[in-house]
Parts: structure tokens; sequence; C-alpha cells
């Protein structure tokens, strides 16, 4: 499969060129972050106050690595279930967020965010966290430390691998790619 | 009955320590096999692509000696402890855990676990407690089974106190519905086990048991083979696909164990894996 070549920051121009079952590969910067910091990120902008990152046009990529060896940028690094960040995700989407990086279904909620505020999720293979890693080659922790593997990090990719599942025109992999191959037994 | 042999608990900590990295780092090459011959017969451009990179993975992991996933998992363990053994130097669970602290360090591996749940969620930075399943068995022997289990395919698992009157069309459709719930959560392609029979917490354990097959393999009573047989087809015909992207690969295997149960009842748990099974044996 011939894979899109993006860079982030996204663009709206570039997030409603792509496609429900599109394969993409990213470059640029991504924002690594987990259930704890999402509940940091909206806890911030509902109090009026700054995020530690720039949320316009920003990919972020649900993730908690494992430790990285002596020597290497970063551990495994593959996609958490993206469901128990649905709760936060419209908001930071009203905020700029262009993106998502995650595995597994999303709610309505979420789906009719990235239509109204023309985002994209992604789906990394989960589980493929030691081949993602070969495409990190940058890992800056930019905020909370003290969470650990939950804290942010500015991660820098080149030729990141990933599927578009649910694009802002109403498109959703997860969908229509089962729907393709059920059958009746 | 035989001599009594000793086993000095250092031995546990060490022999732990050593399947908590080598687990996380080595997909079992039943799991592997599996998964290349999947890319045989899967039908979606998308599920090749997926099985390929999963592939790539495990040979990634065991080259560069890093985690096949990042999700490094809660350690549950099976002790088989022979009855002529005799343990000395110290708490065996004890000792487990301290090989689940060692080897979650020194291996760089992710520490998942978290105390006070419903609360604090603190993180107890060494990924213990271990969960530790004992029996004892006859023999002078200490067998260690550890499956490093994540969270993502865990959280799709059930438990069903069914009604005995619905029988298997009941159990199997529960199965089914399992999986079809789950979708693309526990990053298929899954391997799913299933426990029948028992009581609540046994029938857990059956289905986590049942996990600890090889995949490809046949259970030895041929009724129950036919049940894996019927429920794998089933739920490869959801569609759901290699990541949920759609594909005929939506599981590598469906095991079964099944016990006694209660006249008025039939318990039923589906423990859902991921294709990032791990799990290792070793003996003492
Ligand atoms: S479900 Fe399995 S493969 Fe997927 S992220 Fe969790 S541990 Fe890794």
């Amino acid at each position: 499969m011939a894979a899109k070549k993006i860079t982030t920051p996204l663009t709206d121009d570039v997030v409603r060129s792509l496609r429900a079952g599109d394969a993409v590969e990213i470059t640029g910067a991504l924002y690594q972050a987990r259930d704890a910091a999402h509940k940091r990120l909206v806890a911030l902008i509902e109090a009026g106050e700054e995020v530690p990152f720039d949320l316009q046009g920003a990919v972020v990529y649900y993730m908690g690595p494992s430790p990285a060896k002596p020597g290497n940028v970063i551990g495994s690094a593959g996609p958490t279930t993206s469901g128990r960040m649905d709760a936060y995700a419209p908001l930071l989407m009203r905020h700029g967020l262009k993106g998502m990086i995650g595995k597994g279904l999303r709610t309505a909620e979420v789906k009719q965010a990235m239509r109204d505020e023309v985002a994209v999720y992604f789906a990394a293979t989960g589980g493929a966290g030691a081949l993602l890693a070969r495409r990190i080659v940058g890992n800056e922790v930019i905020a909370y430390p003290e969470l650990g593997a939950e804290a942010v990090a500015r991660l820098e990719v080149v030729d990141f691998p990933a599927i578009v599942v649910n694009d802002c025109h109403g498109g959703d992999l997860y969908e229509e790619g089962r729907g393709a191959y059920a059958r009746d037994v | 009955m035989g001599a009594i042999r000793e086993v000095d608990v250092a031995e546990v900590t060490a022999a732990v320590k050593d399947l908590c990295i080598t687990t996380n780092y080595d997909l079992p090459a039943d799991v592997y096999d599996a998964l290349k011959a999947a890319q045989e017969t899967e039908e979606s451009p998308v599920g090749r692509e997926v099985l390929a990179q999963l592939v790539e993975n495990a040979d990634i992991a065991a080259a560069d000696r890093v985690p096949i996933c990042q999700d490094t998992g809660f350690a549950v363990i099976f002790a088989e402890v022979g009855q002529d053994v005799h343990l000395t130097g110290g708490d065996f669970e004890a000792a487990i855990h301290e090989g689940v602290r060692r080897g979650y360090g020194d291996g760089y591996l992710r520490k998942s676990v978290a105390e006070e749940p419903a609360h604090a969620r603190r993180n107890t930075t060494d990924n213990t407690p271990a969960i530790i399943h004992t029996s004892i068995v006859p023999g002078d022997k200490v067998t260690l089974t550890l499956m490093a289990k994540g969270g993502g395919a865990e959280n799709m698992s059930s438990l069903s106190m069914l009604k005995p009157s619905q029988g298997w069309a009941g159990i199997a459709d529960a199965v089914v519905d399992t999986v079809s719930r789950a979708g693309s959560n526990p990053c298929p392609p899954v391997i799913i086990g299933v426990g029948i029979g028992g009581t609540i917490e046994m029938v857990t354990l059956l289905a986590k048991k049942a996990l600890l097959r090889d995949v490809g393999s046949t259970h030895p009573d041929p009724r129950i083979a036919a049940m894996e047989d019927e429920l794998l087809e089933r739920v490869n015909a959801l569609g759901i696909g290699p990541q949920g992207l759609g594909g005929r690969t939506t599981a590598l295997d469906v095991f079964i164990e099944e016990m006694p149960c209660h006249i008025a009842s039939m318990p039923m748990a589906v423990n859902v894996q991921c294709h990032a099974q791990r799990h290792k044996t070793v003996t003492l």
C-alpha cells in the first residue's frame, strides 16, 4: 500500500484530503499523552491557562512508552486504547488539536467533534511498539515528568506509519472494514 | 514418599526475574508462526500489512532485546510446587515479588500497576505485586509460568452467570458477543480463553489458564476441540480483522477449559488476549 506522506503540524487542507483507509507516514512532532496528562491538560484549558505545547495543528499520540535502554531514544512505543481519552478529546479539538493517534473505537461525540473541528483519527499498530520506536528520532519530556510513562513528551518522528480510521467527512474504517469482511456462518 | 528436596527461594527470585525479561522480549514461536501463517490467508490488504508489521516487530524486539509491546503487563505467575519440595531461605511469595521487581527494573520494562485503584491510583513503581496462583502437585520440582498480561485486552474480558437452560448456544453467543464488542480495542488478532463451569472465581481462572495452550494445538477431548473450532469460525466471520481494520484474522485461536458446576449454575468467562501473547515456563 502506498502511503501518503504528511507533516505536522497539520493544516485543515491536509486533514480534509485524508480519507478513512488511507495509509500515511507522518513526519514532524507528535505530543505523547495518556489519561493522567489529558486530565491535567483539560483542567488547564478549563481554568483559562496555557497548555504546555501549542495545540494549533497539533497531533497527539496516545502512548506511554517502556523505559528507554541506555543509548536508545525511547523504549517500545505503540499506541494505547484511545477510548479512555474520549472524555477529553472534543475540548482539545475545539482548541486547535488536529490529529490523534491511538488504537480502538471512539465515541459518537468524538467523531462528531472531528467533523465539526476538521480533525482526524489515525490508528497505529497496537503491539508493534518495537517497530514504531524505530521511527521516533527525538524524545523530550515537556511536562509532568512526575507521571513517568504518563508524562507529556514532544516526539520527533520520521515516516511514522498509521492508517486513517476516522476522517473529517464521517468516514469510519472500523465500521467500513468490518462490514466489508463480515460474513454469515 | 520421595526424599525431600530443598529449593532456595533465591532461585525462585532469579527465575522470575529472567522470565519477566525474556517473556517480554521474545514472542513465543507458536504465536510468531501463527502470525506468519495468517499473512498467507488474510484477504484484506490492510490486514496483511498489519500482520507483516507484527512479524517484523517480533523480529526487532528479539534482535534489539526490547519489549514486544510497551505495555509489559501485570505479572501473573502460576506456580506448581511439588509436595516433596522444601522451600528454604525466606518467604516464597515475597521471593516472587522480588523477582518481578528486579525483572521489570533491570529489563527496562514499563511499570503498569496502580495502588488504591478507586482513588489515588498511585503507580507502585516496581510493577509489584504479582498475581500469584499456587498449586501443590506431586513430585519434587517447582514449575513457574509467567504471563505478562496487558491492560488493553484484559479490559475486554467478560464474566457471565448464565442459566443452565441457555446451554452451549448461550455460551457460544456470549463468547462471540464479547469479541464483537471488543472490536479493535484488544489489538486483534486476539487469542480467546474460555472458562466454563466451576464457581465465579474458578471460571475466570479457567479462562486465563486456557490461554497457556499453544496456538494451533488441538484439545485432547474431541468434544471440546469441536466447540473450539466452531467458536473460531464464528469469531473470524465477524470481519473485525487485524487491528479491527477489517479482515478475516480476528482471532488466532480459541481455547476452552471446563469443569463441573453447581446444578443451578452455568458460569462462563472469556479472557481476551492480544497477539502479544507473552508467557513462558521454567522448572526448578
Ligand atoms: S492489548 Fe496487548 S498488544 Fe495491545 S497494547 Fe495492550 S499489551 Fe500491547
